[in-house]
């Protein structure tokens, strides 16, 4: 199936929107539907990290999401615009108190849950942003429903 | 899809917090703002009920330890209720069900508060 790409403002809100687009495209692309959830949450942990490194350093720029189905795997790619410099290890280490220490905290979580669902993970930093890769095994020719 | 968070306090103290809908980036800080509220108001015994919740994500994992930090300050607890693997599976990848009591109903949280005191 060709590929799916997708851009959207980096706004938490939107984050829904594309978990809802990735379980439906990977659905299409042959995924088992018992790895959906897993997508559907790896996907949505990795747009969450984008939207919340975009707010803090480039909330004009929006986050892209690639999704392609060829051969037997399902690849999702989610990339944001935050250099490497600022990211870090994906995040700020700014001591602004206990809600900063909370969000530090929980996209700690997010990448570990993403590694703890997603069958394949891949996560580079380069200087003009974070790309996070993954991948899922999906069955080759599933017919088009209309 | 709309998060909804409703709270009740038994005649036992504890605060039983339902959440029914999807926890997520853009959802989460309703439910912070819940457990805060509480807080203030004095109520260190909470129970969140998650058998409504659809979706969960690290957001909604961070708010719950925030939740538990505030509570342990005064010396309270929070402890959950959860029988979907789904929603469980994500605790267990995370560590987090060493961090939290997680419970198969209200009835056997109470029960066990009881027997604990």
């Amino acid at each position: 199936m060709g590929p799916v790409e997708l851009t959207f403002s980096a706004l938490p809100a939107h984050v829904r929107t594309a978990r809802l687009i990735v379980t439906a495209v990977a659905r299409r692309s042959g995924v088992a539907e018992a790895l959906l959830d897993e997508v559907r949450l790896a996907v949505g942990e990795a747009c969450s990290r984008a939207v919340e490194a975009h707010q803090r350093h480039c909330p004009d720029e929006p986050v892209r999401l690639e999704l392609s189905g060829t051969g037997r795997r399902f690849e999702v790619t989610v990339s944001d615009t935050v250099p490497s410099e600022d990211a870090g290890r994906g995040l700020p280490a700014e001591p602004n108190g206990l809600e900063y220490a909370l969000g530090d905290g929980t996209a700690d979580l997010g990448l570990a849950v993403i590694s703890g669902l997603a069958d394949d993970v891949e996560i580079s930093t380069t200087p003009k942003g974070v790309q996070i890769r993954m991948s899922w095994p999906a069955e080759e020719g599933v017919p088009p429903q209309s | 899809m709309d998060l909804k968070v409703n709270d009740y306090t038994t005649d036992d103290g504890l605060t039983v917090i339902t959440v029914e809908g999807e926890i997520d980036v853009y959802t989460a800080p309703r439910l912070r703002e819940k457990l805060i509220d509480l807080v203030n108001k004095g109520k260190f015994h909470l129970l969140v009920d998650m058998e409504k919740v659809e979706f969960l994500d690290s957001t909604g994992l961070g708010v719950l330890v925030g939740g538990l930090k505030r509570v342990r300050a005064h010396d309270g607890s929070l402890e959950l209720v959860c029988t979907q693997e789904r929603i469980l599976k994500i605790f267990r990848i995370t560590g987090l069900t060493k961090v939290f009591g997680i419970h198969d109903s209200i009835a056997e949280a109470e029960e066990k508060r009881k027997g604990a005191k």
